[in-house]
């Protein structure tokens, strides 16, 4: 356990400086046309990357480790880069087409003043507060409410779309003066930077990659507590730890506060980089696919999310290239081969193989292991290589 | 005649029950009461209302009507299941709950007793104590030599055990046990009945039990429910020998 650790810590610390110190620094000091040289685009489409990642870590922080499936995360995500949104529009100034010191949208609605709920914003740090208070309020009052009600397996999962659903709803609305179905978008500046000049994009970039090793390392340490512990004895038992002692529901309501922070960060730095936030983000659509790419990757792990982040929308932003009209066929393929060939997805592929191969080289036939009938009470330790396997799905 | 009995300290009091589930009276007019330190042991045909019964102890259901006391006088009723647990009464479910994913240590660590909150398990660690206090749990559940195999990878009487050790590392005054023999070997069974009667004393015990050859093993005072009351009260013979439980139970449920 603590060997694996080790290199796991090893692994990510040289993964962090390849990605964030190596990459940003060819991007800024080759030419071109050098053959080392990493191009804006690149880094922009990895910035937003590592931006999917922690969503897909907020996921697996629910699915994977408490056994909550929440199928409106995009939901947390989308309102931590609405808060950011709105920071950019005032950022803005007058440089927008009607020349106005309110957004655009708000002139072409004919405002000539700003609405009051737009002032604070100006303010970075009031953004960034509300990026905490309104996501984190959200998932307070709506996991209490769950929660407190004991809501469980399925109803969670429908009750998490339905929210999101009528989040976007409300968004898409005019009269909420968010941008309606156009969101927000033309961002110019960010913090007296101009947005649209390399050195921001790396520099958003690296926030990105830094806040994604951040949170990998605050969900690594939470998995090591006892409360990770019982998070995941929530999962596999809840009446266990309800019978126990454990009030769940308070433990449930933490991980899914957290869960929709750590979305909201996501988001927050999503949009500066890709430079539109809209309500189409909240449909639930958004959200099965952060499933989708923790499913692909390996729930349950940590590096499994992330992996899936990364695999599937570079997948995605081939595929939709090569062949746009296929894509969403193509993900339910994928779908459909991960869920029965790789219950643990990409990174679980490694510990299958070898179970495999263990097999295949004693010259036994290739068979699932059954931890509970498989292993007689008196026979010593399992050895090592058949855990991978030992729990099937 | 309760009068009579009143003065003695229970740790358990049911008095006049009543839950109905949709029409079906699972628990009628039920009166149960049990001394501190003793172990009583419940059977009953299918459907008696044994687990109903548990279920109303540890605050899964709430009763319609009646009065449930926990020691001196703490109204159960009134409490969700974790509180009634941090009262101290531990439940074994009669399919093995345990957590599967972590070792058999972790499994004893998660159920030791102490605090409960969501800050204090972000900061608690094992200390030697505790370490020394789970070994010895597990030592009385014939674990110690697998703390580090993951409960999922025990065999099913093994894990029936653990259930057993993460109860008894809570240090309940109350343990409700159900059905601990189920789908056990003979031996299990046997050894599970020793473990069981080891804990007489330390701790008041509540078995509900089917397999008869185990109820004689363990059982002081057996209690027969039927249709959710008591039906009668008494050492195993006297049950065994008693008209309306042959009829209702022994009869039916024992060809021989």
């Amino acid at each position: 356990m603590n060997k694996s650790l080790k290199v796991e810590a090893g692994v990510t610390a040289g993964l962090s400086l390849v990605l964030l110190v190596l990459l940003p620094c060819l991007n800024a000091f080759t030419s071109d046309g050098s053959w080392l040289h990493v191009s804006d685009f690149t880094i922009n489409v990895y910035g937003k990357y590592f931006c999917y990642a922690i969503l897909a870590v907020s996921v697996d922080l629910l699915w994977g480790y408490t056994g909550l499936l929440c199928l409106g995360q995009a939901l947390f995500f989308t309102l931590g880069g609405y808060m950011m949104g709105m920071y950019l529009m005032r950022e803005i100034g007058t440089l927008g087409q009607y020349h106005q010191p309110i957004p655009d949208f708000l002139v072409f609605l004919g405002f000539s003043k700003l609405p009051e709920f737009w002032k604070p914003f100006s303010s970075f740090p009031f953004a960034m507060f509300m990026a905490i208070i309104l996501p984190g309020g959200l998932a307070a009052l709506f996991g209490y409410l769950a929660f407190r009600s004991r809501i469980r397996g399925v109803y969670f999962s429908i009750l998490t779309q339905a929210l999101t659903y009528a989040a976007s709803l409300l968004f898409f609305r005019n009269s909420l003066l968010m941008g309606g179905n156009n969101g927000f978008t033309d961002f110019k500046f960010m913090l007296g930077r101009d947005l649209r000049e390399p050195s921001t994009q790396r520099g958003l970039y690296i926030c990105s990659g830094a806040v994604l090793v951040l949170v990998y390392a605050l969900c690594r340490w939470l998995t090591t507590t006892k409360f990770g512990k019982i998070q995941r004895a929530i999962r596999d038992s809840e009446n266990r730890v309800l019978f126990s002692g454990y009030t769940t529901a308070s433990f449930k309501l933490f991980v899914f506060v957290l869960a929709a922070l750590i979305a909201s960060l996501g988001g927050v730095l999503y949009v500066p980089q890709v430079g539109i936030i809209n309500p189409s983000e909240m449909e639930t659509e958004k959200s099965l696919e952060a499933v989708m790419w923790v499913a692909v990757g390996g729930r349950g792990t940590l590096v499994g999310p992330i992996v899936g982040a990364f695999a599937v929308n570079a997948m995605k932003s081939w595929a939709t290239r090569a062949f746009p009209d296929l894509w969403s066929l193509l993900l339910g393929l994928t779908f459909i081969l991960v869920t029965l060939f790789m219950p643990k997805g990409i990174v679980g592929l490694v510990g299958q193989l070898q179970g495999v191969w263990q097999r295949y080289s004693a010259g036994k036939p290739v068979v699932e292991a059954k931890p509970d009938e498989s292993i007689a009470p008196d026979l010593p330790e399992p050895v090592e290589a058949t855990k991978p396997l030992a729990k099937a799905p | 005649m309760i009068a009579a009995t009143q003065p003695r300290q229970f740790i358990l009091m049911l008095e006049k029950v009543n839950k109905t589930f949709e029409g079906f009276k699972a628990i009628s007019n039920l009166t149960f009461y049990m001394d501190t330190g003793e172990l009583r042991t419940i059977i009953g045909p299918n459907g008696a209302g044994k687990s109903t019964m548990m279920d109303i102890i540890t605050g899964r259901t709430k009763p319609d009507s009646g009065k449930v006391e926990f020691g001196a006088d703490t109204d159960l009723t009134k409490l969700n299941e974790p509180a009634i647990n941090r009262l101290g009464i531990g439940r074994k479910f009669q399919t093995p709950s345990v957590y599967i994913d972590h070792t058999v240590f972790e499994n004893i660590w998660l159920s030791l007793q102490g605090r409960r909150g969501v800050w204090s398990s972000l900061f608690s660690r094992v200390t030697p104590e505790r370490r020394d206090r789970i070994y010895e749990i597990l030592k009385t559940v014939a674990l110690d030599s697998r703390a580090d195999t993951k409960a999922g990878a025990l065999s099913h009487g093994q894990k029936q055990w653990l259930e057993i050790g993460m109860l008894l590392a809570q240090n309940p005054k109350l343990l409700l046990v159900d059905e601990p023999a189920a789908g056990m070997t003979d031996e299990e069974t046997h050894k599970t009945g020793e473990l069981l009667l080891s804990l007489e004393g330390k701790h008041s015990i509540v078995v509900i039990e089917h397999d008869m050859t185990f109820v004689r093993q363990i059982a002081r005072k057996v209690t027969v429910l039927h249709q959710g009351t008591v039906l009668c009260e008494g050492t195993v013979d006297q049950v065994q020998d008693d008209e309306r439980v042959k009829e209702v139970y022994l009869g039916r449920k024992k060809k021989s």
